[in-house]
Protein backbone atom coordinates (compact mmCIF):
# COMPACT_ATOMS: atom_id res chain seq x y z
CA UNK A 1 0.00 0.00 0.00
CA UNK A 2 2.80 2.38 1.09
CA UNK A 3 4.77 1.83 -1.82
CA UNK A 4 1.71 1.46 -4.38
CA UNK A 5 2.24 5.46 -4.34
CA UNK A 6 5.60 5.47 -5.67
CA UNK A 7 7.24 5.11 -9.90
CA UNK A 8 7.67 1.46 -10.61
CA UNK A 9 10.97 0.52 -9.07
CA UNK A 10 14.13 -0.09 -10.03
CA UNK A 11 16.00 -3.02 -8.75
CA UNK A 12 15.07 -6.79 -10.69
CA UNK A 13 13.05 -8.15 -7.97
CA UNK A 14 11.20 -4.82 -7.05
CA UNK A 15 10.60 -4.73 -10.78
CA UNK A 16 9.39 -7.97 -11.01
CA UNK A 17 6.88 -7.49 -7.76
CA UNK A 18 5.70 -4.06 -9.41
CA UNK A 19 4.92 -6.23 -12.69
CA UNK A 20 3.18 -8.75 -10.99
CA UNK A 21 1.01 -6.42 -8.52
CA UNK A 22 0.22 -4.77 -12.10
CA UNK A 23 -0.92 -7.71 -13.46
CA UNK A 24 -2.82 -8.62 -10.91
CA UNK A 25 -4.60 -5.76 -10.62
CA UNK A 26 -4.95 -5.86 -14.11
CA UNK A 27 -6.79 -9.56 -14.54
CA UNK A 28 -8.72 -8.68 -10.86
CA UNK A 29 -10.55 -6.10 -12.57
CA UNK A 30 -10.60 -6.41 -16.04
CA UNK A 31 -12.76 -9.72 -14.56
CA UNK A 32 -15.02 -7.15 -12.84
CA UNK A 33 -15.04 -4.90 -16.02
CA UNK A 34 -16.17 -8.34 -18.03
CA UNK A 35 -19.16 -9.16 -15.70
CA UNK A 36 -19.81 -5.38 -16.02
CA UNK A 37 -20.09 -5.61 -19.81
CA UNK A 38 -21.68 -8.59 -20.34
CA UNK A 39 -24.55 -7.04 -18.08
CA UNK A 40 -24.30 -3.87 -20.02
CA UNK A 41 -25.04 -5.84 -22.92
CA UNK A 42 -27.96 -7.55 -21.10
CA UNK A 43 -29.32 -3.94 -20.21
CA UNK A 44 -29.83 -3.13 -23.83
CA UNK A 45 -32.41 -5.73 -24.21
CA UNK A 46 -35.33 -3.27 -22.93
CA UNK A 47 -38.39 -5.08 -22.14
CA UNK A 48 -41.09 -4.69 -24.89
CA UNK A 49 -43.59 -2.72 -22.91
CA UNK A 50 -41.32 -0.50 -21.12
CA UNK A 51 -41.02 2.96 -23.67
CA UNK A 52 -38.49 5.57 -23.76
CA UNK A 53 -39.42 9.03 -23.53
CA UNK A 54 -40.45 11.09 -27.10
CA UNK A 55 -36.99 11.68 -29.18
CA UNK A 56 -35.14 9.03 -27.38
CA UNK A 57 -32.22 7.68 -29.04
CA UNK A 58 -32.14 3.78 -30.17
CA UNK A 59 -31.69 1.84 -26.90
CA UNK A 60 -28.25 0.61 -27.49
CA UNK A 61 -27.48 4.32 -27.96
CA UNK A 62 -29.58 5.70 -25.35
CA UNK A 63 -27.88 4.05 -22.50
CA UNK A 64 -24.58 5.64 -24.18
CA UNK A 65 -25.64 8.99 -23.98
CA UNK A 66 -28.08 9.28 -21.27
CA UNK A 67 -26.93 9.99 -17.60
CA UNK A 68 -29.84 8.95 -15.40
CA UNK A 69 -30.15 12.49 -14.22
CA UNK A 70 -34.20 12.32 -14.22
CA UNK A 71 -34.58 16.02 -15.77
CA UNK A 72 -37.23 14.59 -18.54
CA UNK A 73 -38.97 13.01 -15.02
CA UNK A 74 -39.19 16.15 -13.48
CA UNK A 75 -40.26 18.40 -16.09
CA UNK A 76 -43.22 15.38 -17.71
CA UNK A 77 -46.17 17.33 -16.28
CA UNK A 78 -48.20 14.00 -16.19
CA UNK A 79 -45.66 12.32 -14.15
CA UNK A 80 -45.88 9.78 -17.17
CA UNK A 81 -42.13 9.29 -16.78
CA UNK A 82 -40.26 7.51 -13.84
CA UNK A 83 -36.57 6.59 -13.85
CA UNK A 84 -35.94 2.22 -13.56
CA UNK A 85 -34.72 1.28 -9.99
CA UNK A 86 -32.06 -1.58 -9.56
CA UNK A 87 -34.62 -4.28 -9.63
CA UNK A 88 -36.03 -3.43 -12.69
CA UNK A 89 -35.42 -4.84 -16.46
CA UNK A 90 -34.91 -1.16 -17.39
CA UNK A 91 -31.67 -0.07 -17.10
CA UNK A 92 -31.03 1.48 -13.46
CA UNK A 93 -31.78 4.90 -13.79
CA UNK A 94 -33.32 5.52 -16.95
CA UNK A 95 -36.31 7.03 -18.11
CA UNK A 96 -39.28 5.00 -19.15
CA UNK A 97 -42.66 4.87 -19.18
CA UNK A 98 -45.57 1.83 -19.33
CA UNK A 99 -48.26 2.82 -21.46
CA UNK A 100 -51.02 0.84 -19.82
CA UNK A 101 -50.19 2.55 -16.61
CA UNK A 102 -49.74 6.25 -17.97
CA UNK A 103 -49.76 7.21 -21.53
CA UNK A 104 -47.95 10.22 -22.65
CA UNK A 105 -49.95 12.98 -23.28
CA UNK A 106 -47.73 14.17 -26.24
CA UNK A 107 -47.30 17.98 -24.90
CA UNK A 108 -46.67 20.30 -27.85
CA UNK A 109 -43.82 21.81 -26.50
CA UNK A 110 -42.26 18.71 -25.48
CA UNK A 111 -41.03 19.87 -22.36
CA UNK A 112 -39.23 16.04 -21.44
CA UNK A 113 -36.85 16.54 -24.51
CA UNK A 114 -36.02 20.30 -23.51
CA UNK A 115 -35.20 18.90 -20.05
CA UNK A 116 -32.74 16.72 -21.44
CA UNK A 117 -28.85 17.79 -20.87
CA UNK A 118 -27.38 15.16 -23.26
CA UNK A 119 -28.68 14.42 -26.84
CA UNK A 120 -30.26 11.10 -25.42
CA UNK A 121 -33.32 12.37 -26.11
CA UNK A 122 -33.24 14.23 -29.89
CA UNK A 123 -33.81 17.63 -29.54
CA UNK A 124 -34.29 18.24 -32.96
CA UNK A 125 -37.56 16.53 -32.45
CA UNK A 126 -40.02 19.64 -32.20
CA UNK A 127 -43.08 18.21 -33.47
CA UNK A 128 -44.57 15.72 -31.46
CA UNK A 129 -46.61 13.95 -34.22
CA UNK A 130 -43.29 12.86 -35.40
CA UNK A 131 -42.47 11.06 -32.22
CA UNK A 132 -42.18 7.10 -32.64
CA UNK A 133 -41.94 5.85 -29.25
CA UNK A 134 -43.32 2.87 -30.37
CA UNK A 135 -45.83 1.58 -32.34
CA UNK A 136 -49.49 0.58 -31.18
CA UNK A 137 -50.67 -2.73 -32.63
CA UNK A 138 -53.77 -4.42 -32.61
CA UNK A 139 -52.32 -7.59 -30.91
CA UNK A 140 -55.58 -9.71 -30.41
CA UNK A 141 -57.94 -10.08 -32.64
CA UNK A 142 -59.98 -12.74 -30.93
CA UNK A 143 -60.67 -10.38 -27.82
CA UNK A 144 -60.89 -7.01 -29.24
CA UNK A 145 -64.49 -6.27 -29.13
CA UNK A 146 -64.46 -4.51 -32.59
CA UNK A 147 -63.48 -7.69 -33.99
CA UNK A 148 -66.22 -9.45 -32.17
CA UNK A 149 -68.58 -6.99 -34.26
CA UNK A 150 -68.98 -4.46 -31.28
CA UNK A 151 -68.88 -1.11 -31.69
CA UNK A 152 -66.25 -0.11 -28.36
CA UNK A 153 -64.00 2.16 -30.63
CA UNK A 154 -62.08 3.18 -27.35
CA UNK A 155 -58.85 3.30 -28.98
CA UNK A 156 -59.88 4.98 -32.40
CA UNK A 157 -61.54 7.90 -30.59
CA UNK A 158 -58.83 8.02 -28.05
CA UNK A 159 -56.02 8.63 -30.57
CA UNK A 160 -54.38 11.77 -30.49
CA UNK A 161 -53.47 11.32 -34.29
CA UNK A 162 -57.21 9.90 -35.20
CA UNK A 163 -58.28 9.11 -38.39
CA UNK A 164 -54.34 9.21 -39.10
CA UNK A 165 -52.56 6.75 -37.39
CA UNK A 166 -55.89 4.67 -36.14
CA UNK A 167 -58.66 4.07 -38.42
CA UNK A 168 -61.65 1.86 -38.39
CA UNK A 169 -61.87 0.14 -41.56
CA UNK A 170 -64.83 -1.87 -42.68
CA UNK A 171 -65.65 -5.59 -43.16
CA UNK A 172 -68.61 -8.08 -43.64
CA UNK A 173 -69.44 -9.41 -40.48
CA UNK A 174 -69.77 -13.38 -41.66
CA UNK A 175 -71.03 -14.49 -38.20
CA UNK A 176 -74.39 -12.24 -38.40
CA UNK A 177 -74.24 -12.35 -42.23
CA UNK A 178 -75.75 -8.77 -42.58
CA UNK A 179 -74.04 -6.38 -40.02
CA UNK A 180 -70.30 -4.35 -40.79
CA UNK A 181 -67.34 -4.63 -38.55
CA UNK A 182 -65.34 -1.85 -37.81
CA UNK A 183 -61.65 -3.08 -37.71
CA UNK A 184 -59.37 -0.17 -35.56
CA UNK A 185 -56.21 -0.13 -37.73
CA UNK A 186 -52.79 1.38 -36.79
CA UNK A 187 -51.25 3.39 -39.82
CA UNK A 188 -47.37 2.76 -38.67
CA UNK A 189 -46.10 6.11 -40.61
CA UNK A 190 -48.89 8.55 -38.17
CA UNK A 191 -48.36 6.44 -34.61
CA UNK A 192 -46.21 8.23 -32.41
CA UNK A 193 -46.62 5.31 -29.65
CA UNK A 194 -47.96 7.69 -27.17
CA UNK A 195 -50.18 4.02 -25.51
CA UNK A 196 -53.33 6.72 -25.54
CA UNK A 197 -54.91 3.44 -27.40
CA UNK A 198 -53.48 0.81 -25.14
CA UNK A 199 -54.35 2.79 -22.02
CA UNK A 200 -57.46 3.01 -22.40
CA UNK A 201 -58.61 -0.23 -24.04
CA UNK A 202 -61.49 -1.57 -21.77
CA UNK A 203 -60.20 -4.92 -21.88
CA UNK A 204 -59.00 -6.66 -18.71
CA UNK A 205 -55.70 -7.10 -20.60
CA UNK A 206 -55.31 -4.51 -23.64
CA UNK A 207 -56.21 -6.31 -26.78
CA UNK A 208 -54.00 -2.77 -28.61
CA UNK A 209 -50.41 -2.41 -27.19
CA UNK A 210 -47.61 -0.51 -28.03
CA UNK A 211 -44.24 -1.92 -28.98
CA UNK A 212 -40.72 -1.26 -30.04
CA UNK A 213 -41.11 -0.64 -34.33
CA UNK A 214 -38.61 -3.62 -34.09
CA UNK A 215 -41.03 -6.17 -32.71
CA UNK A 216 -44.64 -4.49 -34.25
CA UNK A 217 -43.29 -3.94 -37.99
CA UNK A 218 -41.58 -6.36 -40.64
CA UNK A 219 -40.03 -4.47 -43.55
CA UNK A 220 -39.69 -6.06 -47.24
CA UNK A 221 -36.42 -6.71 -48.93
CA UNK A 222 -34.93 -3.74 -49.83
CA UNK A 223 -34.69 -4.81 -53.50
CA UNK A 224 -38.85 -5.20 -53.51
CA UNK A 225 -40.46 -2.82 -55.94
CA UNK A 226 -44.04 -2.77 -55.68
CA UNK A 227 -45.39 -2.96 -58.94
CA UNK A 228 -48.48 -0.68 -58.70
CA UNK A 229 -46.63 1.73 -57.11
CA UNK A 230 -43.92 1.76 -59.62
CA UNK A 231 -46.59 1.76 -62.15
CA UNK A 232 -48.31 4.78 -60.73
CA UNK A 233 -44.61 6.49 -60.69
CA UNK A 234 -43.49 5.91 -63.98
CA UNK A 235 -47.55 6.62 -65.11
CA UNK A 236 -47.37 3.09 -67.60
CA UNK A 237 -47.39 -0.17 -67.04
CA UNK A 238 -43.37 -1.10 -66.71
CA UNK A 239 -43.60 -4.13 -69.12
CA UNK A 240 -44.82 -4.29 -72.30
CA UNK A 241 -47.95 -7.06 -71.77
CA UNK A 242 -48.23 -7.87 -75.50
CA UNK A 243 -45.34 -9.74 -75.02
CA UNK A 244 -46.14 -11.42 -72.02
CA UNK A 245 -46.41 -15.21 -72.84
CA UNK A 246 -49.09 -16.16 -71.73
CA UNK A 247 -49.03 -19.81 -70.47
CA UNK A 248 -51.89 -22.03 -71.80
CA UNK A 249 -54.51 -22.97 -69.33
CA UNK A 250 -54.73 -26.49 -68.12
CA UNK A 251 -58.67 -27.17 -68.52
CA UNK A 252 -60.96 -30.20 -68.75
CA UNK A 253 -61.87 -30.82 -72.25
CA UNK A 254 -64.36 -27.89 -73.35
CA UNK A 255 -64.21 -26.43 -70.62
CA UNK A 256 -63.53 -22.54 -70.95
CA UNK A 257 -63.15 -19.80 -68.44
CA UNK A 258 -65.53 -17.23 -68.88
CA UNK A 259 -64.10 -13.59 -68.14
CA UNK A 260 -60.37 -14.71 -68.44
CA UNK A 261 -57.93 -12.38 -68.86
CA UNK A 262 -55.41 -13.03 -71.23
CA UNK A 263 -52.26 -10.78 -71.19
CA UNK A 264 -50.60 -11.48 -74.58
CA UNK A 265 -53.98 -10.33 -76.21
CA UNK A 266 -54.87 -7.49 -73.56
CA UNK A 267 -58.59 -8.60 -73.27
CA UNK A 268 -60.25 -11.11 -71.69
CA UNK A 269 -62.26 -14.29 -73.32
CA UNK A 270 -65.53 -12.52 -73.31
CA UNK A 271 -64.57 -9.07 -73.43
CA UNK A 272 -62.59 -9.00 -76.59
CA UNK A 273 -62.96 -5.95 -78.55
CA UNK A 274 -64.87 -4.41 -75.72
CA UNK A 275 -63.26 -0.63 -74.99
CA UNK A 276 -61.76 -0.68 -72.01
CA UNK A 277 -60.75 -4.35 -71.87
CA UNK A 278 -57.22 -3.01 -73.83
CA UNK A 279 -53.40 -4.01 -72.61
CA UNK A 280 -52.48 -1.67 -70.04
CA UNK A 281 -55.76 -0.57 -67.86
CA UNK A 282 -54.82 -2.35 -64.49
CA UNK A 283 -58.32 -3.63 -63.20
CA UNK A 284 -59.05 -3.72 -59.53
CA UNK A 285 -59.87 -6.87 -59.42
CA UNK A 286 -59.65 -9.89 -61.45
CA UNK A 287 -62.68 -9.79 -64.02
CA UNK A 288 -65.46 -12.27 -63.22
CA UNK A 289 -65.27 -10.81 -59.85
CA UNK A 290 -67.23 -7.93 -59.38
CA UNK A 291 -64.34 -5.71 -60.88
CA UNK A 292 -64.87 -3.83 -64.18
CA UNK A 293 -63.91 -5.51 -67.26
CA UNK B 1 -2.75 1.65 16.65
CA UNK B 2 -3.11 4.18 19.64
CA UNK B 3 -1.75 3.83 22.92
CA UNK B 4 -3.72 1.60 25.33
CA UNK B 5 -5.55 2.95 27.90
CA UNK B 6 -7.22 5.57 25.83
CA UNK B 7 -11.19 6.16 25.16
CA UNK B 8 -11.44 6.72 21.76
CA UNK B 9 -9.74 8.80 18.88
CA UNK B 10 -10.00 12.72 19.66
CA UNK B 11 -11.05 11.82 23.70
CA UNK B 12 -8.21 14.42 24.34
CA UNK B 13 -9.20 17.05 22.04
CA UNK B 14 -12.62 17.01 23.52
CA UNK B 15 -10.78 17.27 26.67
CA UNK B 16 -8.69 19.82 25.44
CA UNK B 17 -10.68 21.99 23.60
CA UNK B 18 -14.43 21.35 24.05
CA UNK B 19 -16.78 18.88 22.25
CA UNK B 20 -17.92 21.54 19.72
CA UNK B 21 -14.37 22.86 18.27
CA UNK B 22 -13.31 18.74 18.92
CA UNK B 23 -16.45 18.13 16.56
CA UNK B 24 -16.36 21.43 14.26
CA UNK B 25 -15.72 20.01 11.09
CA UNK B 26 -17.10 17.21 11.38
CA UNK B 27 -20.71 19.36 12.18
CA UNK B 28 -19.51 21.44 9.29
CA UNK B 29 -19.45 18.77 7.21
CA UNK B 30 -22.50 17.00 8.06
CA UNK B 31 -24.46 20.22 8.11
CA UNK B 32 -23.13 20.17 3.84
CA UNK B 33 -23.94 16.39 3.37
CA UNK B 34 -27.83 17.03 4.58
CA UNK B 35 -28.25 20.61 3.61
CA UNK B 36 -27.31 18.94 -0.29
CA UNK B 37 -29.86 16.42 0.53
CA UNK B 38 -32.43 18.57 1.99
CA UNK B 39 -32.14 20.49 -1.48
CA UNK B 40 -32.65 17.78 -3.85
CA UNK B 41 -35.48 16.32 -1.19
CA UNK B 42 -37.40 19.59 -0.70
CA UNK B 43 -38.88 19.88 -4.44
CA UNK B 44 -39.95 15.55 -4.74
CA UNK B 45 -41.61 16.05 -1.03
CA UNK B 46 -42.61 19.59 -0.49
CA UNK B 47 -43.13 20.71 -3.79
CA UNK B 48 -40.67 23.43 -3.32
CA UNK B 49 -38.18 23.23 -6.83
CA UNK B 50 -35.12 25.08 -5.70
CA UNK B 51 -33.25 22.07 -7.49
CA UNK B 52 -34.20 19.04 -10.39
CA UNK B 53 -32.25 16.04 -10.98
CA UNK B 54 -29.55 14.67 -9.17
CA UNK B 55 -25.79 14.29 -9.02
CA UNK B 56 -25.00 13.11 -12.52
CA UNK B 57 -26.96 16.17 -13.26
CA UNK B 58 -29.08 18.67 -11.70
CA UNK B 59 -30.35 22.41 -12.70
CA UNK B 60 -30.71 25.10 -9.73
CA UNK B 61 -33.58 27.25 -9.85
CA UNK B 62 -34.22 27.31 -13.99
CA UNK B 63 -30.42 28.79 -13.98
CA UNK B 64 -27.52 26.93 -12.97
CA UNK B 65 -26.58 23.23 -14.45
CA UNK B 66 -24.38 21.07 -12.69
CA UNK B 67 -23.00 17.83 -14.34
CA UNK B 68 -20.81 14.93 -13.06
CA UNK B 69 -17.89 15.26 -15.20
CA UNK B 70 -17.02 11.53 -14.17
CA UNK B 71 -20.78 10.67 -15.39
CA UNK B 72 -20.35 12.49 -18.40
CA UNK B 73 -17.06 11.57 -19.42
CA UNK B 74 -18.21 7.63 -19.41
CA UNK B 75 -20.84 9.04 -22.33
CA UNK B 76 -18.22 10.25 -23.87
CA UNK B 77 -16.56 7.28 -23.84
CA UNK B 78 -19.75 5.30 -25.40
CA UNK B 79 -19.52 8.01 -28.11
CA UNK B 80 -22.09 10.72 -26.42
CA UNK B 81 -21.32 14.42 -26.31
CA UNK B 82 -23.84 16.38 -23.90
CA UNK B 83 -25.99 19.43 -24.95
CA UNK B 84 -24.84 22.55 -23.92
CA UNK B 85 -26.36 23.25 -20.70
CA UNK B 86 -24.70 19.83 -19.63
CA UNK B 87 -21.43 20.78 -21.12
CA UNK B 88 -21.75 24.23 -18.92
CA UNK B 89 -22.06 21.88 -16.06
CA UNK B 90 -19.00 19.95 -16.78
CA UNK B 91 -17.48 23.45 -16.53
CA UNK B 92 -18.63 24.73 -13.46
CA UNK B 93 -18.25 21.71 -11.05
CA UNK B 94 -14.49 20.68 -13.02
CA UNK B 95 -13.81 24.36 -11.88
CA UNK B 96 -15.06 24.13 -8.22
CA UNK B 97 -13.40 20.89 -7.39
CA UNK B 98 -10.09 21.92 -9.13
CA UNK B 99 -10.08 24.48 -6.34
CA UNK B 100 -11.45 23.17 -3.34
CA UNK B 101 -10.37 19.63 -3.89
CA UNK B 102 -11.27 17.29 -5.76
CA UNK B 103 -12.23 14.66 -2.84
CA UNK B 104 -14.35 17.51 -1.26
CA UNK B 105 -17.22 15.92 -3.06
CA UNK B 106 -16.62 12.66 -1.51
CA UNK B 107 -16.65 14.50 2.35
CA UNK B 108 -18.80 17.14 1.76
CA UNK B 109 -21.20 16.26 -1.03
CA UNK B 110 -21.48 12.28 -1.45
CA UNK B 111 -24.26 10.53 -0.07
CA UNK B 112 -22.41 7.43 0.49
CA UNK B 113 -19.98 8.85 2.67
CA UNK B 114 -22.63 8.93 5.37
CA UNK B 115 -23.01 5.08 5.00
CA UNK B 116 -19.04 4.22 5.01
CA UNK B 117 -18.66 6.78 7.99
CA UNK B 118 -20.98 4.96 9.92
CA UNK B 119 -19.63 1.61 9.34
CA UNK B 120 -15.96 3.52 10.19
CA UNK B 121 -17.65 4.53 13.39
CA UNK B 122 -19.25 0.91 13.86
CA UNK B 123 -15.97 -0.78 13.28
CA UNK B 124 -14.17 0.88 15.70
CA UNK B 125 -16.71 0.71 18.04
CA UNK B 126 -17.05 -2.85 17.91
CA UNK B 127 -13.30 -2.74 17.90
CA UNK B 128 -13.32 -5.23 14.85
CA UNK B 129 -9.46 -6.35 13.71
CA UNK B 130 -9.85 -7.83 10.43
CA UNK B 131 -9.59 -6.61 6.82
CA UNK B 132 -8.48 -8.09 3.89
CA UNK B 133 -5.69 -6.05 2.32
CA UNK B 134 -6.06 -4.24 -0.90
CA UNK B 135 -4.24 -1.49 -2.90
CA UNK B 136 -5.29 1.60 -2.55
CA UNK B 137 -4.62 2.18 -6.30
CA UNK B 138 -7.28 -1.10 -7.04
CA UNK B 139 -9.97 2.33 -7.40
CA UNK B 140 -7.89 3.68 -10.52
CA UNK B 141 -7.75 0.34 -12.01
CA UNK B 142 -11.26 0.71 -11.90
CA UNK B 143 -11.51 3.63 -12.97
CA UNK B 144 -9.68 3.21 -16.17
CA UNK B 145 -11.91 -0.02 -16.60
CA UNK B 146 -15.31 1.88 -16.43
CA UNK B 147 -13.95 4.71 -19.76
CA UNK B 148 -12.74 1.57 -21.33
CA UNK B 149 -15.49 -0.41 -21.01
CA UNK B 150 -18.04 2.50 -21.61
CA UNK B 151 -16.14 2.67 -25.09
CA UNK B 152 -16.79 -1.20 -25.69
CA UNK B 153 -20.01 -1.59 -24.84
CA UNK B 154 -21.37 1.97 -25.74
CA UNK B 155 -22.64 2.04 -22.37
CA UNK B 156 -22.51 4.82 -19.44
CA UNK B 157 -20.89 1.70 -17.62
CA UNK B 158 -20.29 2.69 -14.09
CA UNK B 159 -23.83 3.67 -13.50
CA UNK B 160 -25.41 0.15 -13.97
CA UNK B 161 -23.98 -0.76 -10.35
CA UNK B 162 -23.04 2.73 -9.18
CA UNK B 163 -24.01 2.73 -5.74
CA UNK B 164 -23.39 6.28 -5.23
CA UNK B 165 -25.63 7.64 -8.00
CA UNK B 166 -27.80 4.28 -6.78
CA UNK B 167 -28.27 5.97 -3.36
CA UNK B 168 -28.77 9.56 -4.28
CA UNK B 169 -31.06 8.81 -6.99
CA UNK B 170 -33.17 6.61 -4.44
CA UNK B 171 -33.52 8.81 -2.20
CA UNK B 172 -34.40 11.33 -4.52
CA UNK B 173 -36.73 8.91 -7.59
CA UNK B 174 -37.76 6.36 -5.54
CA UNK B 175 -35.17 3.70 -3.47
CA UNK B 176 -36.58 0.46 -4.71
CA UNK B 177 -33.57 -2.33 -3.97
CA UNK B 178 -30.85 0.27 -4.15
CA UNK B 179 -30.96 -0.04 -0.79
CA UNK B 180 -29.55 -3.85 -0.75
CA UNK B 181 -26.48 -2.34 -2.44
CA UNK B 182 -26.11 0.75 -0.07
CA UNK B 183 -25.95 -2.28 2.76
CA UNK B 184 -23.41 -4.26 0.71
CA UNK B 185 -21.28 -1.42 1.37
CA UNK B 186 -21.88 -1.02 4.24
CA UNK B 187 -21.30 -4.12 5.62
CA UNK B 188 -18.27 -4.80 3.15
CA UNK B 189 -16.99 -1.77 5.11
CA UNK B 190 -18.24 -2.93 8.38
CA UNK B 191 -16.91 -6.59 8.12
CA UNK B 192 -14.69 -7.20 5.33
CA UNK B 193 -12.43 -4.24 5.18
CA UNK B 194 -11.76 -0.74 6.85
CA UNK B 195 -12.40 2.06 5.26
CA UNK B 196 -12.81 -0.37 1.75
CA UNK B 197 -15.43 1.46 -0.44
CA UNK B 198 -14.25 4.97 -0.43
CA UNK B 199 -10.49 4.26 0.41
CA UNK B 200 -9.94 1.43 -2.15
CA UNK B 201 -12.77 0.57 -4.40
CA UNK B 202 -14.91 3.51 -5.65
CA UNK B 203 -13.86 4.98 -8.73
CA UNK B 204 -16.40 8.19 -8.15
CA UNK B 205 -13.73 9.56 -6.01
CA UNK B 206 -11.00 8.03 -8.08
CA UNK B 207 -11.91 10.58 -10.61
CA UNK B 208 -12.45 13.44 -8.50
CA UNK B 209 -9.15 12.52 -6.90
CA UNK B 210 -7.74 13.73 -10.02
CA UNK B 211 -9.65 16.16 -10.63
CA UNK B 212 -8.22 18.10 -7.36
CA UNK B 213 -4.47 16.87 -8.29
CA UNK B 214 -3.32 20.27 -8.40
CA UNK B 215 -6.26 22.20 -5.76
CA UNK B 216 -4.95 25.02 -3.71
CA UNK B 217 -7.08 24.30 -0.87
CA UNK B 218 -5.39 21.62 1.43
CA UNK B 219 -5.31 21.13 5.17
CA UNK B 220 -1.19 21.62 6.75
CA UNK B 221 0.58 20.64 9.44
CA UNK B 222 1.38 23.79 10.11
CA UNK B 223 2.50 23.09 13.81
CA UNK B 224 3.73 20.05 12.90
CA UNK B 225 5.99 20.78 15.82
CA UNK B 226 3.52 20.72 18.55
CA UNK B 227 2.87 17.35 17.47
CA UNK B 228 2.67 14.35 20.54
CA UNK B 229 2.28 11.34 18.46
CA UNK B 230 -1.29 10.56 20.01
CA UNK B 231 -1.83 9.05 16.39
CA UNK B 232 -6.13 10.20 16.93
CA UNK B 233 -5.23 11.68 13.49
CA UNK B 234 -4.56 8.47 11.66
CA UNK B 235 -7.11 6.81 13.31
CA UNK B 236 -9.39 9.09 12.26
CA UNK B 237 -8.85 9.75 8.76
CA UNK B 238 -10.09 7.85 6.17
CA UNK B 239 -6.96 7.95 4.07
CA UNK B 240 -4.43 7.66 7.04
CA UNK B 241 -1.60 7.30 4.20
CA UNK B 242 -1.86 11.06 3.14
CA UNK B 243 -0.57 12.49 6.64
CA UNK B 244 2.71 10.79 7.31
CA UNK B 245 4.00 12.91 4.65
CA UNK B 246 3.24 15.91 5.68
CA UNK B 247 3.19 15.82 9.58
CA UNK B 248 6.76 13.31 9.63
CA UNK B 249 8.13 13.76 6.22
CA UNK B 250 11.30 16.13 5.53
CA UNK B 251 9.15 17.54 2.73
CA UNK B 252 6.49 20.64 3.72
CA UNK B 253 3.78 20.59 5.66
CA UNK B 254 1.02 20.64 3.35
CA UNK B 255 -0.87 17.41 2.63
CA UNK B 256 -0.25 17.41 -0.75
CA UNK B 257 -2.20 13.83 -1.74
CA UNK B 258 -4.96 14.33 -4.47
CA UNK B 259 -7.00 11.43 -1.92
CA UNK B 260 -6.71 13.58 1.01
CA UNK B 261 -10.68 14.30 0.88
CA UNK B 262 -10.41 17.90 3.07
CA UNK B 263 -12.85 16.51 5.25
CA UNK B 264 -11.10 18.10 8.01
CA UNK B 265 -11.64 15.68 10.70
CA UNK B 266 -7.57 15.52 11.51
CA UNK B 267 -8.07 19.23 12.23
CA UNK B 268 -10.99 18.21 14.69
CA UNK B 269 -9.40 15.19 16.89
CA UNK B 270 -5.69 17.26 17.27
CA UNK B 271 -5.67 18.03 20.66
CA UNK B 272 -2.41 20.77 20.06
CA UNK B 273 -3.92 21.98 16.88
CA UNK B 274 -1.63 21.17 14.11
CA UNK B 275 -3.91 21.20 11.06
CA UNK B 276 -5.43 23.59 9.56
CA UNK B 277 -7.20 24.75 6.55
CA UNK B 278 -4.58 26.67 3.79
CA UNK B 279 -3.31 26.91 0.72
CA UNK B 280 -0.93 24.33 -1.07
CA UNK B 281 1.41 27.28 -2.02
CA UNK B 282 1.76 28.17 1.65
CA UNK B 283 5.08 26.01 3.18
CA UNK B 284 4.98 28.01 6.55
CA UNK B 285 5.54 26.07 9.57
CA UNK B 286 4.42 27.52 13.13
CA UNK B 287 7.26 26.28 15.66
CA UNK B 288 5.28 28.25 18.11
CA UNK B 289 2.44 26.88 19.43
CA UNK B 290 0.35 30.49 19.84
CA UNK B 291 0.80 31.36 16.52
CA UNK B 292 -1.38 29.23 14.05
CA UNK B 293 -2.64 29.96 11.07
CA UNK B 294 -5.59 29.95 8.60
CA UNK B 295 -8.34 28.29 9.75
CA UNK B 296 -8.20 25.73 12.60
Amino acid sequence: MANSDSKPPRSGAARRQFILDSARMACGVGMLGLGLGLYAKQSKALPALALRPPGALPEADFLGACIRCGLCVRDCPYDTLSLAKPESTVATGTPYFTARTVPCEMCEDIPCVKACPTKALDHGLTDIEKAKMGIAVLIDHETCLNFLGLRCDVCYRVCPVIDKAITLETQPNRRTGRHAMFLPTVHSEHCTGCGKCEKSCVLEEAAIRVLPPKLAQGALGKHYRLGWEEQKKAGRSLVDESKMIDLPDRLPEGASLPGHYDPASGMTDTARGVPGSEAGVILSQPPGLGGKP
Amino acid sequence: MRPAGKLHPGAEAVAEKGWLRAHRWLLLRRTAQMAILALFLIGPLAGIWIVKGNLNYSYTLDFLPLTDPYVALQALAAGHLPETLGLMGIAIVAAFYFLVGGRVFCSWVCPVNLVTDAAGWLRERLGIKGSIHLSRRTRYWILAMTFVGSAATGVVLWELINPVSMLHRGLIFGLGAAWTVVLAVFLFDLFVMSRGWCGHLCPVGAFYSLLGRWSPLRVAARRRAACNDCMDCFAVCPEPQVIRPALKGGAGPVILSPNCTNCGRCIDVCSKDVFVFGLRFDERTCPLPESGTGLR
